[in-house]
């Protein structure tokens, strides 16, 4: 027999069985052990450690939903709506819920006439999305069909007709540029507040322009929660308890929005701008910029097509040509010169001959005109260059470009804006810096009749309007609310007076703009007109016969009633030819406004008739024509 | 006794076990009942089931101990060509295959085994002459025995199923007498081997063990088994939620709520006083089936109804340390409890055994 293992009393069957008793006792013995560790463990969980475990599961179960604060609304000085919250009705699907994605899918296709685009739309987004997180359907759902799929709901499992609030701007295009837009935001943003979770919240949009963008933390109001009990795949199984949002403050605004609106459509098929401000206190009563986008249809989103379509305007539909257009102001500078010469103590009274231009060494600059005897008076409503260049030459760049500036030119102001060009208001220190060369007398020629190195913002020129209108520093202003009144200029009261003079005398007596005289009795505006140069070489420069994008701007500064200036401003028309003929009409309208809308309207309504209906109609005109062209058109609004 | 009225095939029948494992099987159907959202999706196949396996029980009961001896072996190598069938079976379809489809059921050789390598352990050493228990020819047969079957259920892979078939013929050789000092020096290799072993692991098994060692790691990771399950057991304090009221089980946070987990389940709907009336109901049972095996006369009913219990126990005490996060997850169903027809027709079978070797336990008693 082998023993390798060990040796001891031989083994025997009773042995043996002795042996298994013993051992049968100890796997007894074993077991019991294991079944008292097991209790014990299970008592330790479930008692000792029960508060926690019991909170774990609460939080698993137990999750808070952000409730989207409603925005603030923006309104006008007058209180009216320029971005209100309009109650809306979207649907939704709850891919969690949803249980023949086909069925429903088609079925909704069919109840809301959802177009295939939209259906592509909403398939890519199921493939991406899960657990409670919505898929929006559709949003401004009309009742009858928020009604037929409410009723239909209990046969389309996942679908949520869902009560919620979306940016409405009344004004649409009109006050596109100066309120902006919201939109979803985007991973920046979302990277830019902490990861806040609110930016991810179906639903949530931020400002992404315009005043909806800088005043985005002061518009947002506070996100209301729901406590809500969900599975682990995020099913919604009821609501425990809501905190309501609380709705972001309204922000009043300084601006009218029947004037807003009125100048925007005066604007009409032109591409320029209107800035109106009242001249006491800086208030911007319009700031319109045209053409526009759609703030309403930007909110929602809108398609590549339509982007490229304004991306690819020459008229820039989505640039703010108030704020970041710059242009020569031509002789719409003339009355910041003219304060410039009074200041520096040349007699208004002095006469100029004018013939037709003023030579410099072998140059002839030349004026628009044979005015013979000049003085100030009649220098501005004339818009007489000789004298001009020779007076400025007088008392030199320094003095009248630090006039400029004193009146607001080439100044950036602190307004509530995501940008402004201020542009150039030269002299001789910026040429030397910006090019390293010296100043000419040349230049200060240019300089004087507002061409040359000089260009400014629309902006900019109502301001200049507006403080020799009224005398006063004034600050232009977007946010409505107390403010000290503005200072008055260190600057003699007759200078500003025969300025004004000057002006009046170009709309009401022997100028360049008495046709836009305001047909109102007894009250008069008071205005300079001005053409910039889009190029000033070659046969086809700046006439009637060019192409639309040679041809030279239209500018217009102005203010009314004269003898006691309330409103100030500037019209800028992009390739109008020239002041008189495209920009004081407009002003001369927006003016009229001011004192009688019906006078206005009456004038308005037969020329938008001319130019196809008004803004919104022919926005849609054009955006049909844009998708149904053919391929290789020309962009829009190309012309010749 | 009271049955002394009924005839005696019903007289034999030990009531009080029947009664604990109808008891068991009874709150398992509540259970389920739960686990379904209130549904009798999974609740009444499992009553069914439960049903047939009782009667297939009381059916094994009225073998004859020595025909289960002679059976032992035949039955052993059947179980093992099934064994290689399925992994010839996995091999030309490719990927993981534990079962062979019968028609009417999907039979998995491996969970036949567990009962199957107890009773050839035990036939193996009642065959043994008394004086050769401490020589080779003791061990390697059985190493043997036990060694080829776990290889072949190991490389399924199922690494749960692999350690309760060695764990239960081991138990066989440590209660027919094998030498002490081989059990520890056999827990000695263990210890060393068990880094090597580690490394031989499929990744996923790997993973499962290196979590059960720290589950906080990676709580939504594959961590999420044992902290759900410990989250769903802790929060049931002493009396539970309350029926239909769990919200780890119906708001599917714990994985497998009526397969694997079916503990945890419970014990957040029924609290502490669920879990120790369970621990205790499959306490009973065991000591009934300790008693059997120290009742029995001959070698072969000791060794093998010793065995069987400790299989019920090794279920029973590898799927409750898993729930608890005491052992790694290795996919050890809860017998009597767990959804599901192969654990337990496993337990039914060792049942209807362990109550064949008792009626002739009984039947001597009354004899002598």
């Amino acid at each position: 027999m082998i023993k390798f293992l060990g040796s001891g009393p031989p083994v025997t069957e009773s042995s043996q069985a002795a042996t298994f008793s013993r051992r049968a006792f100890v796997v007894g013995a074993g077991q019991v052990g294991v079944a008292a560790l097991l209790a014990g463990r299970m008592g330790y969980i479930a008692i000792a450690e029960n508060e926690r475990y019991s909170n774990l599961a609460e939080s698993n179960r137990i999750h808070m939903r952000l409730i989207p604060p409603r925005r603030g609304w923006i309104v006008d000085r007058y209180g009216n709506p320029i971005a209100i919250n309009r109650g809306d009705v979207r649907i939704d699907i709850i891919p969690d819920l949803l249980q023949d994605k086909e069925r429903v899918i088609r079925e909704l296709a069919a109840l809301l006439d959802l177009p295939a685009e939209e259906v592509r739309r909403i398939r890519r987004e199921l493939a991406l999305a899960s657990g409670y997180q919505p898929v929006a359907v559709a949003e401004h759902v009309p009742p009858d069909k928020y009604f037929a799929v409410s009723v239909r709901q209990p046969e389309l499992p996942g679908v949520a007709p869902l009560r919620a609030f979306t940016r409405y701007y009344p004004e649409g295009a009109a006050v596109g540029h100066l309120v902006g837009y919201v939109g979803i935001p985007n991973r920046e943003e979302f990277n830019a507040e902490n990861r806040n979770p609110l930016l991810i919240t179906p639903g949530f949009k931020v400002g992404k322009e315009g005043l909806e963008k800088v005043m985005e933390q002061r518009l947002r109001g506070q996100p209301g929660a729901a406590r809500v009990e969900v599975t682990a795949r995020g099913r919604l199984i009821r609501e425990l308890q809501t905190v309501p949002d609380q709705r972001g403050a309204p922000l009043r605004t300084t601006i009218d929005a029947g004037l807003q609106s009125f100048a925007a459509r005066r604007l009409g098929e032109e591409s320029g701008s209107c800035v109106v401000l009242d001249c006491n206190s800086g208030d911007i009563l319009a700031l319109a910029s045209m053409p526009a986008y759609d703030p309403n249809a930007f909110s929602d989103g809108i398609s590549h097509s339509e982007w490229d379509m304004m991306a690819q305007d020459e008229r820039h539909p989505l640039i703010n040509k108030a704020l970041n257009a710059l242009y020569p102001p031509g002789s719409t500078f003339k009355p910041a010169v003219a304060m410039a010469l009074l200041e520096a103590g040349v007699d208004p009274e002095e006469q100029i001959s004018c013939g037709g231009g003023y030579t410099l060494g072998n140059r002839r600059f030349a004026c628009l005109g044979t005015h013979g005897p000049m003085n100030l008076h009649r220098a501005i409503a004339k818009s007489c260059n000789t004298y001009f260049y020779t007076m400025a030459r007088r008392i030199g760049i320094e003095r009248f470009s630090a006039m400029a500036r004193r009146l607001g030119l080439g100044q950036r102001f602190d307004l509530p804006v995501v940008s402004q060009s201020h542009g150039t208001m030269p002299d001789p220190v910026w040429k030397q810096r910006r090019y390293r060369q010296e100043w000419s007398q040349a230049d200060t020629l240019n300089a004087a009749i507002g061409q040359g190195y000089v260009i400014l913002n629309p902006l900019q020129l109502a301001v200049m309007a507006a403080r020799v209108a009224s005398g006063r520093d004034i600050q232009p202003r977007l946010v409505a609310g107390p403010h000290p009144p503005a200072a008055l200029l260190p600057f003699a009261p007759a200078s500003f007076e025969q300025v004004r003079a000057g002006m009046s005398e170009v709309v009401n007596g022997n100028g360049t703009a008495g046709r836009s005289r305001l047909p109102l009795d007894g009250i008069l505006m008071a205005g300079k007109t001005g053409t910039a140069q889009v190029r000033n070489i070659g046969a086809d420069r700046g006439r009637a016969g060019a192409a639309w994008r040679h041809r030279d701007h239209g500018l217009f500064v102005f203010f009314a009633p004269v003898g006691a200036p309330r409103y100030a401003g500037a019209v800028v028309i992009e390739h109008g030819l020239g002041g008189a003929r495209a920009a004081a009409p407009v002003a001369c309208d927006v003016m009229t406004y001011l004192f009688d809308k019906d006078r206005a309207m009456a004038a308005l309504l037969p020329l938008e008739q001319q130019w196809g209906g008004n803004i919104a109609e022919r926005m849609a005109r054009r955006s049909q024509d844009w998708s149904t062209r053919p391929p290789g058109a020309p962009g829009p609004a190309e012309s010749v | 006794m009271a049955l002394a009225f009924m005839p005696k095939p019903i007289r034999e029948i030990p009531w009080t076990m029947i009664l604990l494992v109808v008891s068991i099987a009874a709150f398992s159907t509540l259970v389920l009942y739960s686990a379904a959202g209130g549904r009798p999706t999974w609740a009444l196949p499992q009553a069914v089931r439960f049903t047939v396996f009782l009667g297939m029980a009381i059916a094994i009961s009225r073998l004859r101990p020595e025909w289960i001896k002679q059976a032992a072996f035949p039955a052993y190598f059947l179980t093992l060509l099934l064994l290689i069938l399925v992994e010839a079976l996995g091999f030309v379809r490719g990927g993981a295959q534990r079962w062979l489809n019968l028609g009417f059921i999907n039979l998995q050789p491996s969970e036949l085994m567990k009962p199957v390598i107890v009773l050839a352990c035990a036939h193996f050493y009642s065959l043994l002459p008394a004086r050769e228990i401490r020589g080779w020819s003791a061990l390697w047969p059985a190493a043997l025995l036990i060694g080829v079957p776990a290889a072949l259920i190991l490389i399924q892979p199922d690494l749960g199923t692999a350690t309760m078939v060695i764990l239960g013929g081991v138990t066989i050789m440590f209660l027919a007498g094998v030498p002490m000092r081989l059990f520890v020096g056999g827990a000695a290799a263990m210890a060393v081997a068990l880094p090597v072993a580690f490394s031989f692991l499929h990744d996923y098994q790997r993973q499962r063990v290196l979590i059960f060692m720290n589950p906080e790691a990676d709580p939504l990771g594959a961590g999420y088994h044992i902290a759900q399950s410990k989250i769903a057991i802790g929060s049931g304090g002493l009396t539970g939620n309350g029926f239909l009221q769990g919200t780890q089980s119906h708001f599917a946070f714990l994985p497998e709520p009526h397969t694997d987990f079916i503990f945890a389940t419970m014990a957040e709907e029924w609290g502490l006083l669920g879990g120790l009336s369970l621990i205790l109901a499959f306490s009973l049972i065991l000591r009934w089936g300790m008693k059997v095996a120290t009742g029995s006369r001959d070698r072969f009913s000791r060794l093998a109804a010793a065995g069987l219990t400790t299989t019920i126990f090794f279920y029973v005490a590898i799927n409750l340390a898993m729930v608890m996060g005491l052992a790694p997850v290795v996919g050890i169903p809860l017998p009597l409890f767990s959804y599901g027809g192969s654990a337990m027709m496993t337990v039914m079978i060792c049942l209807g055994l362990l109550m064949a070797i008792e009626r002739r336990n009984r039947a001597d008693a009354g004899g002598s």
